[in-house]
C-alpha cells in the first residue's frame, strides 16, 4: 500500500515540496530556539505557555473529532460514514503527530523527554496525557492501516480490529478529557478551574474536528476521483451545529457562574480577554472575532437549507474552525495566565520566530496527512474502478 | 534567635555523633541537597528539622532591607540579572501588600499598608501543587517540608509554574550565565543552572546541611525567623502562638509554610 505514497501527480509532489519547504524553515528556526532557549518566543515568567501549547490543545481536539465519524458508523451502523471513517482516523494520526511535535517544541529540555517515562509519575496529569495521546496515535495507525488493507483485498477486516475500534472510541474522549485535566486541576488559576472545562473542550473538538474534516473532504473531492458523499458531509454539518451550540452554551455557563457569583478572581480573566485591563488588551479584537464567528456560524448552521448547501459548507467550516481555534487556543492560554497570581497584567504576544516554528509543525502534520490521504484515496479509487 | 540556633546546633551535633557513618568533614553542601539532614548526617553541624517554616514580620520590612535580602539571596544562589525583563528569574522579591495578598481586598486600609513592601518567595507548601503537577518528580518535597528542584531531571515543561498559585517559580528562557558577571557564578559553592529548566527558592537547603540558617533570615535584621514548626520549643512556634499571622491564599488548601505577621508584634 505504501507504494501509493510515491506515485502521484505533479500537484501531489508540488504540495509536498511546498509543505517540506515550510517545515524546513520551521526546523531551521527551531535550531535557533534549541541553542538559545525558549527566550526567542514571547513567553515570560508570567505567561509560561503560549502559542505552542495553544496549538497542542486545539489539535488534541481535532484528533478527537475524528470519533464523530467512527462512533455513528460502528455503534449506530450509520452507513453513510462507512467510506470516510478512514479519513477521520488518518486525520487523528496527523493531528496527534502535530500535538507531540508541539509538546517537544515547547519543552525547555527536549533531550530529556523520556524522563516522563523513566520517572513515570502517575499523579501528574502530563504523564497520563502522554500515555493516552500515544495510545490513540498507535490505535489510529493500526486501525486505519488494517481497514485499508482489507478494503484493497476485498476482504473483511480481522475481528480484532473491530475490538480496537471500540476501544478507540472512549480513547478519543479520553485524550481531550485528560488534556482538559491538565488545566482544570490547578488551584489558583481560576479561568481554568472549572468542571465544565473538559465538556467544553469536547464540544469545541466535535465542532472543530469535523469542520476540518469537511474541508479535507472538499479538497479530496476536487483533486481525486473519490467522492466522500454529500450525505455524509451533511450529517457532519449537523454534528458541527450541535457541538458548536454546546460549546457556546458551556461558555455562557462560565460567564453566568463568574459574573453572577461576582467573585473577582473568576471575573478578572474573562474581563481581560474581552474588554482588556488598563490598556492591556491585545486579545480583545481576537476574542470578539471568535465570538462573532461562532455566533454567526450558529445562526447560519441552524438553517438546514444553508448548512446543507454545498457552496456554503466550506465557508461555514472555515468560520467554525477559526472561531474555535481562537477561543480554545489563544484565549485559553492567555486568559489563564493574565492576570498573574500576584494580579499583575503582563501580556503575551507570540514572536515571528515562534510563529515560524508553529507553521513548521503544521506543515509537518500536513505532510503526514497528505501522504496518508493519498494512500487512502488511491486505494479507494482502485477499489471503485 | 541566637538561642534557638545554638539549640539547633546542639541537637545536630548530638545526632551526628550518634551516627556511626564515617564523617565526611569536607562534605559539600550540594552533595546532601536532596536528602534532609537527618538522613545524611554527613555534616556534624547540619540543622535537622521536621517541618521547616518561616515567619516574616511585614512591619519590619523596608525597601532597603528587602533589597538587601534579595541581593544576598540572589548572589548566593547565582540568580542572574537578565536584560530582558520577561526572562527574569526571582527567588525572593518584593511585592506590595495588595499584590502579595490578593484575597485581602479592602479599600479602606491605609495607603501605607496597601503599598507596604512585602517579601514573597516559595511557600514550601505542605500540599504543593507543583509537586503534584511535575511529570518527572524533578520537583519534590523532602521529609522536612522543603520543596526542591532537581535541575538535572527537569524537562522544562513548566507545568509546575502553571500549578503554583503564588507565582514563585521562574523558568530559564535563556542561558542564565548571560546574566552573571563574566558568565561566572558569584558563589562557586552553588551550581548555576542551564537554560530550559525551572528554579525557585530552596529554603537554603544547602546552608541548612552545613549548619547555617537561610541567608534571608540571617541578613533580615530580625524581620525573618526560620525554624522547625513541629518543635513546640522553636522560635517560630512561640511567635506563631503570640502574634496574629496570615498566609498567602490559605483558601486553596496548599498550607504554605511561610507565615506573615501583619501590624507588628512583640517578638524577638
Amino acid at each position: 500500500m505504501l507504494e501509493n505514497a510515491i506515485k502521484g501527480t505533479k500537484n501531489y509532489w508540488l504540495l509536498l515540496m511546498v509543505l517540506a519547504g515550510i517545515a524546513g524553515v520551521g526546523f531551521l528556526v527551531y535550531l535557533n530556539q534549541f541553542s538559545y532557549g525558549l527566550g526567542i518566543t514571547g513567553l515570560s515568567r508570567d505567561v509560561t505557555w503560549g502559542f505552542y501549547i495553544a496549538q497542542f490543545t486545539f489539535l488534541v481536539g481535532v484528533a478527537a473529532g475524528g470519533v464523530m465519524l467512527v462512533l455513528p458508523y460502528y455503534l449506530h451502523d450509520y452507513k453513510a460514514f462507512g467510506r470516510i471513517t478512514i479519513l477521520g482516523e488518518f486525520l487523528a494520526v496527523g493531528a496527534i503527530i502535530m500535538c507531540l511535535l508541539f509538546i517537544v517544541a515547547d519543552m525547555g529540555q527536549p533531550i530529556r523527554a523520556m524522563n516522563v517515562i523513566m520517572n513515570a509519575t502517575p499523579y501528574s496529569m502530563l504523564f497520563w496525557d502522554f500515555i493516552v495521546l500515544n495510545t490513540y496515535l498507535v490505535l489510529n495507525i493500526v486501525i486505519g492501516w488494517k481497514l485499508l488493507e482489507a478494503e484493497r483485498n476485498y476482504v473483511k477486516p480481522p475481528a480484532w480490529v473491530k475490538l480496537l475500534i471500540y476501544f478507540s472510541i472512549p480513547c478519543a474522549f479520553g485524550i481531550h478529557t485528560v488534556t482538559a485535566y491538565l488545566y482544570c486541576g490547578l488551584p489558583g488559576r481560576h479561568f481554568w478551574l472549572t468542571a465544565v472545562l473538559a465538556p467544553r473542550f469536547l464540544a469545541s473538538a466535535f465542532a472543530a474536528g469535523p469542520s476540518f474534516l469537511i474541508i479535507l473532504c472538499f479538497i479530496v473531492r476536487k483533486f481525486t476521483k473519490f467522492d466522500p458523499g454529500t450525505k455524509a458531509m451533511q450529517t457532519l454539518m449537523k454534528i458541527i451545529t450541535y457541538a458548536l451550540i454546546a460549546n457556546v452554551f458551556f461558555f455562557a455557563c462560565e460567564l453566568f457562574t463568574a459574573f453572577y457569583s461576582g467573585i473577582p478572581s473568576h471575573i478578572d480573566h474573562i474581563k481581560y480577554l474581552f474588554v482588556g485591563h488598563e490598556g492591556h488588551g491585545v486579545l480583545v479584537p481576537w476574542m470578539w472575532a471568535s465570538m462573532i464567528l461562532m455566533g454567526l456560524s450558529i445562526c447560519l448552521l441552524v438553517v438546514p437549507s444553508i448548512r446543507n448547501d454545498e457552496r456554503m459548507m466550506p465557508v461555514l467550516c472555515v468560520m467554525v474552525f477559526i472561531g474555535t481555534w481562537i477561543d480554545k487556543g489563544m484565549g485559553m492560554m492567555a486568559g489563564g495566565f493574565v492576570p498573574n497570581p500576584m494580579h499583575h497584567y503582563n501580556e503575551y504576544v507570540p514572536t515571528l520566530k515562534e510563529i515560524a516554528i508553529t507553521l513548521g509543525v503544521w506543515a509537518t502534520g500536513f505532510i503526514v496527512l497528505t501522504i496518508l490521504y493519498k494512500i487512502a484515496v488511491s486505494i479507494k479509487e482502485e477499489v471503485r474502478a | 534567635m541566637e538561642e534557638n540556633r545554638r539549640k539547633f546546633l546542639k541537637v545536630a551535633g548530638a545526632s551526628a555523633v550518634g551516627l556511626s557513618v564515617a564523617p565526611v568533614m569536607k562534605a559539600h553542601a550540594i552533595g546532601e541537597y536532596f536528602m534532609p539532614a537527618s538522613q545524611t548526617g554527613k555534616h556534624e553541624n547540619a540543622l535537622i528539622g521536621k517541618h521547616w517554616a518561616m515567619v516574616i514580620d511585614i512591619s519590619k520590612l523596608t525597601e532597603d532591607i528587602n533589597e538587601k535580602i534579595t541581593e544576598a539571596c540572589h548572589s548566593a544562589h547565582n540568580v542572574p540579572e537578565l536584560e530582558n525583563k520577561k526572562h527574569e528569574i526571582k527567588w525572593i522579591w518584593e511585592e506590595h501588600f495588595e499584590h502579595a495578598f490578593t484575597d485581602q481586598r479592602n479599600s479602606y486600609i491605609p495607603d501605607s499598608a496597601k503599598h507596604s513592601p512585602v517579601l514573597v518567595l516559595c511557600n514550601h507548601c505542605v500540599n504543593p501543587p507543583c509537586v503534584k503537577a511535575c511529570p518527572t518528580k524533578a520537583t519534590f518535597k523532602r521529609d522536612d517540608g522543603i520543596v526542591l528542584m532537581d535541575f538535572h531531571r527537569c524537562i522544562g515543561c513548566r507545568f509546575c509554574m502553571a500549578a503554583c498559585p503564588y507565582g514563585s517559580r521562574s523558568f530559564n528562557l535563556e542561558d542564565p550565565r548571560n546574566g552573571l558577571e563574566d558568565r561566572k557564578p558569584k558563589n562557586p559553592q552553588f551550581p548555576t543552572r542551564m537554560k530550559g529548566v525551572v528554579e525557585k527558592c530552596n529554603f537554603c537547603a544547602e546552608r541548612l546541611a552545613v549548619g547555617q540558617m537561610p541567608l534571608c533570615a540571617e541578613v533580615s535584621e530580625g524581620a525573618i525567623v526560620f525554624g522547625d514548626l513541629e518543635d513546640p520549643e522553636s522560635e517560630v512556634r512561640s511567635i506563631l502562638a503570640k502574634s496574629f499571622t496570615i498566609r498567602r491564599k490559605p483558601a486553596l488548601g496548599t498550607e504554605p509554610s511561610v507565615y506573615y505577621i501583619v501590624g507588628g508584634g512583640d517578638h524577638a
